[in-house]
């Protein structure tokens, strides 16, 4: 038994040096953590209904369909159709965008990328960071840029419920003469109808949803683990006193 | 004993007789499963060749699977796999457990190999064992990296772009090689349908083979044991080894067990952590491939990255190309590079027990290493460890010849 106490802490270590490494990915900026709550059903009916209110207009979601929303977010058919589903007539029909996808190429200079699998590309900081992350920036085409993204050609969308702000960067001289510029703080210019709260909780509910529909099975297939490791953990039990049984004669 | 009477041949049955004598089947069953015997003091290291069969049946029962649902075709194969991953019925689960099965195909045969250099399992008689072996590891990497292309994502493609790339780098030929595997003048839809056929026919079929080949040739020469004794010199009148047991029924009841905690950890990744934290599905590989846009930091997956490492330590593109497939073809030759009389790492000397555990530090280290970008101090490190990994195989000769053994007991060491 010793030996396979080596091999687990081997795994084990192994294991450590994987976690190690999917913390560093995510890029140099500074990014505030979303905190979703992929098991929250009401914030995600709420981020379901900002993104089709905010998002649906240029992005579409083509791998994710009304019904699957329906099911795993508690709502019927009727709800789907009066509530979520502005441009599709039927359930099993997926989240198109309402402008047309060359159209927008030409408008934006680049088509709004597809959102289903956003979060999953991107990670939820990313994405929750970013929405909060446009300043004004008067030289940009859409009158701001965005912390998390430099050169985005998304406008702020979220301008009337996040209002304006600007972005204020401290910039140190390094003993080579080069200059460090770090982000240090924004500063409202104009209210919005939210205060940074509700906004921040208005965001956190639109990832959210974002985060549920780049892996829809998420939950089940959490729910379906653990049968299955229980079921595992009665057969070692079996197979450990069957190995027992038949080894007993050795010597 | 029931068992026993078959020996006979008569009382097998009717059926199993009339089959018997137009096919060995009895003979092949004893000869590979009931009377097939390895040394009765097999530790828990002993499991991971089982363990590899295991995740090669997962891989081409799942990967049957996903064909039937996959389209290997630039425009369609991405939106596939979104297809199996949300409107197959168990479609996730099947994409991953393949894409898992992927990763632990690799932690499996790392450890396998690992446990054939603590026990001396490649040494005389087994050369032939460990060089089958090392084939079956460069055709699963290959069989890995035509795989890793059909999600058409971005990690695939420039991961891909990058490695394919590297061919490149031959004098003369370079280029031209580059042309042929791609089979265009950058990565497209026809690479795409070429690595499909290479991963789902041609690399299997030889797969399939060269395990078929690696057992047979196992079961010829007999499994080494952790003493590195060879149990057949110690026979009793029936002809049968003093400390060998049956395959079967003994060392299944005991792969059992490692089989079912390997399936716990398996399901406790594809179940709760499928992505291992960018590990074994990348983050970037959930966007599209896209041949106008470099995803931020290009690395191959955590199984090259020891290679890889090794690479990119070196300046020259030519120079880091030919000790990248040095450092992968290296452990072909330790059946000559040890020149230790003894197998097992239990009566070597503190020499090679020294060196092994560099050896381990140093792949472990090179592994995080390809991760990383290569800046700065990370390259220094790459050096480093490069020098040691060549160092563990070409000082061989030299340290596993000047180390102190104990002596080796006659019969295996075997506490109940």
């Amino acid at each position: 038994m010793v030996k396979f106490k080596k091999i687990a802490s081997a795994l084990v270590l192994s294991g450590c040096l994987f976690a190690a490494q999917g913390f560093a990915a995510g890029g140099g900026a500074h990014l505030d953590p979303a905190n979703i709550d992929l098991d929250n059903i009401a914030s995600l009916q709420r981020g379901a209904r900002n993104f089709m209110n905010y998002c649906s207009g240029c992005h579409s979601a083509q791998y994710v369909r009304f019904n699957t929303i329906g099911r795993d977010l508690e709502l019927s058919e009727e709800q789907l159709m009066d509530n979520l589903m502005f441009n599709a007539d039927k359930t099993f029909e997926t989240i198109r965008a309402a402008m047309p996808a060359e159209e927008a190429a030409r408008w934006y200079g680049k088509a709004p990328p597809d959102l289903s699998l956003i979060a999953r590309a991107k990670g939820v900081d990313y994405v929750y960071n970013f929405l909060r992350g446009f300043y004004v920036a008067p030289e940009s085409p859409t009158g701001v840029d965005n912390l998390v993204l430099a050169g985005t050609s998304m406008p702020h969308v979220l301008w009337e419920l996040q209002g304006y702000q600007s972005a204020y960067f401290d910039h140190d001289e390094n003993e080579d003469g080069s200059v460090t510029t770090t982000f240090a703080r924004f500063e409202h210019l104009a209210e919005g109808s939210m205060d940074a709260e509700q906004f921040d909780d208005f965001v956190r509910d639109t990832v959210n949803f974002l985060a549920y529909i780049s892996e829809p099975i998420r939950s089940e297939r959490r729910a379906i683990g653990v049968w299955v490791l229980m079921f595992l953990i009665f057969f070692l039990i079996l197979v450990i006193q069957l190995k027992k049984q038949i080894w007993k004669d050795v010597e | 004993m029931a068992r026993t009477e078959s020996e006979t041949g008569k009382s097998g049955g009717g059926f199993i007789s009339w089959i018997d004598e137009r096919f060995p089947l009895t003979k092949t069953m004893e000869h590979h499963v009931t009377k097939y015997y390895a040394s009765k003091n097999f530790n828990w290291w002993y499991v991971f060749g089982v363990l590899a069969f295991v995740v090669l049946a997962i891989q081409l029962l799942t990967g049957i699977f996903l064909t039937m649902n996959y389209k290997p075709a630039a425009a369609s194969a991405f939106a596939s796999v979104e297809y199996i991953m949300r409107d197959v019925e168990w479609g996730w689960l099947i994409r991953y457990m393949h894409s898992t099965g992927a990763s632990f195909f690799f932690v499996v045969v790392y450890l396998h190999m690992f446990r054939a250099m603590m026990y001396g399992s490649y040494k005389k008689p087994r050369e032939l064992i460990w060089i089958i072996g090392m084939l079956i590891f460069l055709v699963l990497m290959a069989e890995a990296f035509a795989g890793y292309l059909l999600p058409w994502g971005q990690m695939s493609y420039w991961g891909a772009q990058v490695i394919i790339s590297l061919f490149g780098a031959i004098p003369v030929v370079g280029d031209a090689l580059v042309e042929i595997i791609r089979g265009d003048y950058s990565i497209s839809d026809i690479t795409l349908n070429r690595f499909f056929a290479l991963h789902v026919i041609l690399l299997p079929l030889i797969l399939i083979a060269l395990v078929f080949v690696h057992i047979v040739a196992l079961h010829e020469v007999g499994s080494n044991n952790p003493d590195g004794i060879e149990i057949k010199k110690n026979k009793d009148a029936s002809g049968k080894p003093i400390d060998g047991v049956a395959f079967h029924p003994y060392h299944t009841s005991k792969d059992m067990i490692a089989i079912v905690i390997f399936l716990m950890i398996f399901s406790a990744v594809v179940f709760f952590a499928p992505e291992m934290g960018g590990m074994f599905l990348e983050h970037a590989n959930f966007e599209p491939a896209n041949m106008t846009a470099t995803p931020e930091h290009i690395a191959p997956v955590w199984y090259f990255t020891p290679y890889y490492a090794i690479l990119r330590a070196v300046p020259d593109k030519l120079l880091g190309f030919i000790l990248f497939v040095i450092a992968v073809l290296l452990p072909a030759f330790l059946p000559w590079l040890d020149r230790c009389r003894v197998k097992s790492i239990r009566y070597r000397g503190w020499m090679y027990k020294t060196a092994l555990t560099i050896f381990v530090i140093t792949f472990l280290a090179l592994l995080w290493l390809g991760l990383q970008p290569a800046e700065g101090l990370y390259v220094l490190m790459a050096r480093i460890f490069a020098f040691l990994y060549f160092m563990f195989f070409l000082l061989m000769p030299w340290y596993t010849a000047k180390d102190k053994t104990k002596p080796v007991p006659d019969r295996v060491v075997y506490h109940g």
